[in-house]
């Protein structure tokens, strides 16, 4: 037998302590369980075994087992007694089909090495525990894989289920600093490969975003769990990927080198030739700032003809470029 | 992580690990024990050590009431553990991690196992009960958009082991060139789908982007990658810089800032005001000049000097255009 506190000695007692309540039928009192099971008649006095017996049951009852507590009648007084509900216990019979063991596999597979990686090697597990034709999964050519690089992943997530109000420090995309917020978490999406959590703003009073990355240092709950609702029709999609207008496209003429330019040759209404080392392309544009910005990282293979006010943008963003490279660091 | 210290594990994990592990085994009566051990995911003295501790428990102290495991002879036989024989119903985190991975895989283009999917799907909201709810609190939208028909040939390619050739371009060095290249998967990841395979134009790994690939051709050759050709390992993201790439030191002020999110940089030091200088290691400078351009002096290269030249060399040439 192991050291009475260690690890392992622990872990011993909490199956032993499975185990007898598993197999009873009827609720035992504390006393019962404590006679069954050595670890606990070992105990130095009765509070010893009180606290450890608190402290095992609610352990049991993090991991989901279902721990009940019926009262049981030993002679005049009536007593407290415990059991695990076998029915509840159990994992139920579902027969999942070869092509459905297969998807899991993928399922599971995608959170390799993220947070909830290991939970899902265990659900796998457990899924698969009487399927023992194959344990190995089918080429299946394409996965998916989620990374969870964010520190407060599992904290928004569990925020969210528990529907639990937290704080959290915010830095904006374009500064350093950062601002406390508070808010009712009502789901943590992944969109377009970032992380954000939805939910309403204490402070403003109204459904805000938030990335995950930007998010510094510990979330804390700030309330009670389970005191707020999640609005029915909150589509968490719909609010990150924001009320966005589209604006009209407006056309452009590039001188672009030949060979170069792919990018914007794909998307080009027009290509003409100009002569062996230039061609000419009609593109079109919906934002300024930022086709401005893709023209200039071209350097000298791609010169803005038309309009002005694009021309303009790319010169002054080279010129940036250029001062800040010149001499000495 | 190599080198990454595994966290001790606490009772409590192992006891759920072992109520896992002891239906699993129960099933699988008389598997070898490196086999178990593999299908477990732990070592061989780990399982080991697990079973032995299995053996001193049971519902009462009889011996006849005790789980019995013997391992002798390189095969596991596990008794007198009816109690426990069926699994633990799945945890929170478990339902939620399977269900939303199946809504990732169903997010993407070209999927055959849609049916599959779904029907799965359904069986673990029975099997999860009230857990079942608490996975729509994740929600994933996995990949931006790409051709179906694209994803369907590629992952194709890989499922029959066939050679493709790729006309490929490549926006950050703005080249577009021609590979062959011997699929080994396609993976959506960081809300993009990739093409991961062995180019023999690079000889070596690469992962393409399928909203770059041009043309994709499925070649009548058999897919040959050589054995140096192994999946990467994807917990540090798509960007992995080689040891010897060169080490470039950039000063960004805070609209540049978003560049310690995006790439690995390796040192990111305050210098106060709203300043950030970070060190990030590249094989390709000529990729670091277009990123420099693109930022517009709120990015500066600091060092290497001669990286520094070059990118003022090339907004000089692009402003001689307008002179």
């Amino acid at each position: 037998m192991s050291a009475t506190n260690s690890p392992a000695a622990k872990t011993e007692r909490l199956l032993n302590l499975v185990l007898v309540l598993l197999y009873t039928r009827r609720p035992l009192t504390k006393a019962q369980i404590r006679r069954t099971i050595e670890a606990y008649a070992a105990a130095p006095s009765a509070e010893a075994f009180d606290r450890t017996f608190e402290r095992d049951k609610d352990e049991l009852r993090e991991l989901g087992i279902p721990l009940v507590t019926e009262v049981v009648s030993a002679g005049w007084d009536d007593e407290q007694g415990y059991r695990i509900d076998q029915r509840e216990y159990a994992l139920p019979d579902i027969a999942f089909e070869r092509d459905e063991l297969t998807v899991l596999g993928l399922a599971a597979r995608a959170w390799a090495q993220a947070s909830l990686g290991g939970a899902a090697t265990q659900a796998l597990r457990k899924l698969r525990a009487t399927d023992v034709e194959r344990d190995e999964e089918s080429l299946i050519g394409i996965e998916p894989r989620l990374r969870t690089a964010e520190p407060s992943f599992d904290a928004f997530k569990d925020a969210v289920i528990a529907r639990a109000p937290v704080s959290f420090d915010y830095r904006r995309a374009d500064s350093d600093e950062t601002t406390t917020r508070r808010l009712e978490p009502w789901r943590v999406v992944l969109w377009h490969g970032r992380w954000y959590v939805t939910g309403r703003d204490l402070d403003r009073d109204a459904p805000r975003v938030f990335r995950l990355s930007r998010i510094s240092g510990e979330v804390t709950r700030i309330g009670t769990p389970g005191s707020y609702d999640i609005p029915a029709d909150h589509d968490p999609h719909v609010l990150v990927s924001g009320s966005t207008s589209v604006a009209e496209p407006s056309p452009a003429v590039l001188r672009v080198r030949v060979g170069r330019g792919h990018y914007l040759r794909r998307q080009a209404r027009t290509v003409g030739e100009i002569d062996d080392d230039f061609s000419l392309i009609d593109v079109d544009h919906r934002d300024l700032d930022e086709f401005a910005t893709d023209i200039a990282s071209h350097g000298a293979d791609v010169r803005v003809e038309q309009p002005v006010d694009l021309q303009r943008a790319v010169v002054a963003r080279l010129r940036a470029t250029l001062a800040a490279h010149e001499g000495r660091p | 992580m190599a080198g990454a210290k595994q966290p001790v594990e606490t009772a409590q994990a192992r006891l759920a690990r072992l109520l896992t592990m002891v239906p699993w085994l129960v099933n699988r009566q008389g598997i070898d024990v490196e086999e178990a051990a593999r299908g477990l995911g732990i070592s061989v003295p780990q399982l080991e050590s697990d079973l032995n501790l299995l053996f001193v428990c049971g519902y009462g102290n009889m011996p006849d009431e005790l789980i019995d495991a013997s391992w002798e002879g390189g095969k596991v036989f596990l008794s007198n553990a009816e109690t426990i024989a069926k699994p633990l119903r799945l945890g929170l985190d478990e339902a939620v991690s399977l269900m939303v991975g199946l809504q990732a895989l169903l997010s993407l283009p070209g999927l055959h196992e849609r049916d599959a999917a779904q029907r799965a799907l359904a069986k673990l909201e029975a099997a999860a009960g009230s857990f079942g709810q608490a996975a729509a609190s994740v929600t994933v939208q996995a990949a931006d958009p790409v051709d179906e028909d694209l994803v369907g040939r590629a992952r194709a390619a890989v499922e029959a082991g066939r050679r493709v050739r790729l006309e490929y371009l490549v926006p950050g060095r703005d080249e577009s060139t021609e590979r062959d290249v011997d699929p080994l998967r396609v993976i959506s990841m960081d809300g993009r789908i990739y093409l991961e395979g062995w180019c023999h134009r690079a000889e070596a790994m690469r992962m393409f982007r399928l909203d770059r690939i041009e043309a994709l051709e499925v070649l009548d050759v058999a897919a040959t990658p050589p054995p140096a050709a192994t999946l990467r390992d994807l917990a540090g993201g798509i960007f992995q810089p080689g040891p010897d790439d060169e080490v470039v030191t950039l000063r960004l002020d805070r609209v540049a800032r978003w560049i310690v999110d995006y790439y690995p940089v390796e040192a990111v030091r305050d210098l106060g005001d709203g300043m950030t200088e970070v060190d990030l290691r590249t094989a390709d400078t000529q990729w670091l000049v277009r990123l420099m351009l693109r930022l517009a002096g709120h990015a500066v290269v600091t060092a290497p000097e001669s990286l520094r030249g070059e990118v003022a060399a090339a907004a000089r040439a692009a402003l001689a255009a307008y002179a």
